[in-house]
C-alpha cells in the first residue's frame, strides 16, 4: 500500500549533512585554506569574481571552497550574497590607459611603442603534464612553509613596477590607427549606464547593457558564440589589436569632497579587437572595434567576449543580422550562467502535476485511434 | 530568525520597487510588467520570482502557506517555506484555510479561496506566446495590439489533428477581455477557479524579471470555441486515500506490474478529508 512521502524536511536535512561531509573529503587531507586558493587557484578566483560581478578574492574564493570547485555554483553564491549589498557610491571610469601593465601584446604590429609584454602566460608553454609538480606536492605535505614545486627563477617577478614612474604609459595600439583615422572613433558617452542588476533588461539593448551582460555571461558559452564568428556564423575579421592586463586604480568622487579619491586598486584585462568593415555609401572604409573587459586575468573570457560586442553591433554597422552571435535576443537572453544553471537544473523538480495532466490528453488521444496508435501530443516542454 | 539580513531577506527598496511593480499588475490585470528582479539565494527557475513577491508582501501577522504540485511536503516547498520561516519568523500552516498568503508552484488549491488571501504563483515562462514567438519584442507587439490570433490557430491545430484541444496545462486564458495570460504551469483542471476568484493572484518570473496580477473578481476566461468548448479532465478513479472525486489526483505507480493507483494532489484537502470522515 502506498504511504504518502512524507519527511521532505528530514531528507533534506540529512542532505546537507552529506554535502559538508562531501566538500570536506578524506579527513586526512589537509583542509585547502582560503589563501591557498586565492594563489594556486587563481584563475578560478578570476573566472568566479567576473561572472560574480564582484572584485573580492577571498569572497571568491570561499565561495570555490564551499562549492566543491563548482565555478558555477560558486558564481551563483556570489551574486546572491552581491545582491544583499548597498550601493555606495559609483565610480569613475577605469583608466585603462594608465595601467600598471603586466602584460601587454598586440597581434597588429610586430613592435611598437611600449612593446611587446608577455607576462606569465600558457602562451608558449608546451602542455606536457609536469610530474615534478606531483612529486613536489608529496614532499612538502608534512611541512608547511616549505618550498612546493621548482623555485622560479630567482628574480622574476611581474614586470609591474619595471616601468620608471614618470615615463609615459605605452600607448593604446587602436589610438596609433586612430590618428590615422583608420578605425572608427569611440565618441565619449556621459550618460549613466543603466545598472543590469536592478532593472530588467529591454530590446533593442544599448551597447552599455550589451556589456553588462557580456561581462557576467557565462565564459562558455561566449567562448563558443565567439568561435562561431569566426567559422563563419556572422563573420566579421577580427585581430586581436590590443590585450593588456595590468592593475588600476579605483576612484569615487564623495559628494562631500567634490574630487576623486582612490578607493582601491584592482587587476583587470581588457582586450579591443580590430575588426574589417567595408564602409558604406556614406562612410569610407575603416576598422571597427570589439571590446571586452574581465577582472582578474581571465583573457579568453575578454578576447571571446570582445569578438561577440563586435558580432552584436551588426545592425548598428548595417550589416545583416543572420548568426545566433549577432541576434542580442538570443545571445542576451541566454548568457548568464546563473539563470541557465537554474532553468535547467528546475527539471529535477517534482512535475507530477503536469505530467499527469500531459498523460491524460495523451491517452484520451490514444484512446481515439485505431490501434497502433503512434501519434504523441504536440506537447509543450516546459516547467 | 537568520541574523545580518532584513526581515524576509529582500532590503526596503528592491521591496517598494517590487511592490510598485505589483501595483501596475493590479491595474492592468494580465500585463506582465518588467521588474529589477533579484538574484535569490535559491536558484533561478525554482521559485525565485514568486518568493520576491511573497517577501515583497508578507509581514509579521502573515500566515504562509507554500505548496509544490499541490503538496506542502514536496522537498522544494519545504524549503522554500524554511527560507521564510529563517528570514521573517512568521507563522507557516500547512491549512489552506489557515493561511493568509499562499505561495504556489503548478497548484491552486481545491479548497476555495477567500478575499482576505493572496496566492502567489511561481512562473517559469510568462509568455503564453513564447512557443508560438521567441522574441521578446515581437510578442510586446502582439500583446499591444491583442494580436492573439496565433493561439486560436495552435488550438484550432489541435483540434484538426486530434479532435480536440489537447493543450493539458498551462491553458492560455484572456484576463479581463483583454490580455493574453500564462496561468503558471498549472493544469487546465485549476483553470476554472482563477475566474472571479475572490483572493488575490500574483504572478512571479524571477528569471525572467516579470510580475503580472488577477486582481480579486476578475474575468479570466479560458480560450476556446463555440463548437469545442473548454473542459477540464476528468478520473475514472477516485482518491484512494479521502475517496474524492472531484479533486485533481496524481498517479502513483505502486509495483512493477502495471499496480497504479490515484491520490489527491492537494494534500491538505485530502488529509483535511480523511480527518472529517474518521470524526463523523
Amino acid at each position: 500500500m502506498y504511504v504518502a512521502v512524507k519527511g521532505g524536511e528530514a531528507a533534506i536535512d540529512a542532505a546537507h549533512q552529506l554535502l559538508a561531509a562531501k566538500r570536506r573529503g578524506d579527513a586526512a587531507v589537509p583542509e585547502l585554506s582560503l589563501a591557498q586558493i586565492e594563489q594556486q587557484l587563481a584563475l578560478a578566483v578570476d573566472r568566479v569574481m567576473t561572472e560574480g560581478s564582484i572584485y573580492d578574492r577571498r569572497l571568491a574564493a570561499l565561495a570555490i571552497k564551499q562549492a566543491r570547485g563548482d565555478l558555477v555554483e560558486a558564481i551563483f553564491l556570489l551574486r546572491a550574497y552581491r545582491t544583499t549589498l548597498p550601493r555606495l557610491a559609483e565610480s569613475l571610469p577605469l583608466d585603462t590607459t594608465n595601467a600598471v601593465l603586466q602584460r601587454r601584446i598586440s597581434a597588429t604590429f610586430k613592435d611598437l611603442p611600449g612593446g611587446q609584454v608577455l607576462g606569465g602566460t600558457f602562451d608558449y608553454t608546451h602542455r606536457l603534464l609536469d610530474f615534478g609538480l606531483a612529486e613536489a606536492e608529496l614532499g612538502s605535505e608534512s611541512e608547511p612553509g616549505t618550498k612546493s614545486g621548482p623555485d622560479p627563477a630567482p628574480g622574476i617577478e611581474a614586470p609591474a613596477s619595471s616601468r620608471p614612474a614618470d615615463a609615459a604609459p605605452p600607448p593604446r595600439v587602436l589610438e596609433i590607427l586612430n590618428a590615422e583615422d583608420l578605425i572608427e572613433r569611440e565618441t565619449p558617452d556621459d550618460t549613466p549606464p543603466p545598472d543590469l542588476t536592478r532593472e530588467p533588461l529591454t530590446f533593442p539593448a544599448s551597447r552599455a547593457v550589451r556589456l553588462q551582460n557580456l561581462a557576467r555571461g557565462d565564459e562558455g558559452f561566449l567562448l563558443s558564440l565567439g568561435y562561431s564568428t569566426q567559422r563563419g556564423y556572422g563573420r566579421n575579421h577580427p585581430f586581436a589589436g590590443e590585450i593588456r592586463t595590468g592593475a588600476v586604480t579605483v576612484e569615487i568622487v564623495p559628494e562631500e569632497l567634490g574630487f576623486p579619491v582612490v578607493i582601491g586598486e584592482i587587476t583587470v584585462t581588457e582586450c579591443e579587437m580590430v575588426n574589417q568593415f567595408s564602409g558604406s555609401a556614406t562612410e569610407a572604409a575603416r576598422f571597427t572595434r570589439g571590446y571586452g573587459l574581465v577582472f582578474g586575468e581571465a583573457e579568453r573570457k575578454a578576447m571571446a567576449m570582445a569578438l561577440v560586442d563586435r558580432a552584436l553591433r551588426a545592425k548598428e554597422l548595417g550589416e545583416d543580422v543572420s548568426a545566433p552571435a549577432q541576434d542580442e535576443e538570443f545571445v542576451l537572453y541566454h548568457s548568464d550562467s546563473v539563470e541557465a544553471s537554474g532553468f535547467v537544473q528546475h527539471l529535477k523538480l517534482p512535475h507530477y502535476v503536469d505530467f499527469q495532466a500531459e498523460l491524460n490528453v495523451l491517452r484520451r488521444i490514444r484512446q481515439g485511434m485505431a490501434p497502433p496508435a503512434t501519434a504523441t501530443a504536440d506537447e509543450e516542454s516546459d516547467a | 530568525m537568520i541574523g545580518g539580513y532584513n526581515f524576509a531577506y529582500l532590503d526596503e527598496q528592491t521591496k517598494r520597487m517590487i511592490r510598485r511593480a505589483l501595483l501596475k499588475a493590479v491595474a492592468i490585470p494580465g500585463y506582465q510588467v518588467p521588474f529589477g528582479s533579484r538574484e535569490m539565494p535559491l536558484p533561478y527557475g525554482w521559485g525565485t520570482g514568486g518568493i520576491q513577491v511573497t517577501a515583497s508582501i508578507i509581514g509579521t501577522d502573515d500566515t504562509l502557506k507554500v505548496i509544490d504540485q499541490g503538496a506542502d511536503d514536496t522537498t522544494n516547498a519545504v524549503s522554500i517555506r524554511r527560507f521564510f520561516a529563517r528570514t521573517t519568523g512568521v507563522r507557516t500552516t500547512e491549512r489552506t484555510t489557515d493561511a493568509t498568503v499562499i505561495q504556489t508552484r503548478h497548484r491552486i488549491p481545491e479548497t476555495k479561496l477567500r478575499d482576505d488571501q493572496i496566492i502567489v504563483f511561481q512562473v517559469p515562462i510568462p509568455e503564453p506566446l513564447r512557443w508560438l514567438e521567441p522574441r521578446e519584442t515581437e510578442t510586446r507587439r502582439m500583446h499591444a495590439y491583442a494580436d492573439y490570433a496565433v493561439m486560436h490557430v495552435r488550438l484550432y491545430e489541435d483540434v484538426a489533428r486530434f479532435g480536440h484541444i489537447a493543450t493539458a496545462y498551462d491553458y492560455p486564458v484572456i484576463v479581463n477581455g483583454r490580455y493574453l495570460m500564462r496561468p503558471s504551469p498549472i493544469p487546465k483542471f485549476d483553470n476554472p477557479k482563477l475566474d472571479f476568484c475572490p483572493a488575490l493572484m500574483l504572478f512571479g518570473a524571477g528569471r525572467e524579471k516579470r510580475i503580472y496580477a488577477v486582481p480579486p473578481y476578475t474575468s479570466v476566461k479560458s480560450l476556446d470555441f463555440e463548437d469545442h468548448p473548454f473542459r477540464i479532465e476528468s478520473w475514472d478513479s477516485r482518491c484512494a486515500l479521502c475517496g474524492s472525486g472531484d479533486s485533481f489526483l496524481d498517479e502513483v505507480i505502486t509495483d512493477d506490474h502495471g499496480g497504479r493507483m490515484f491520490v489527491c494532489s492537494d494534500t491538505d484537502y485530502c488529509s483535511g478529508r480523511r480527518g472529517q470522515a474518521a470524526a463523523e
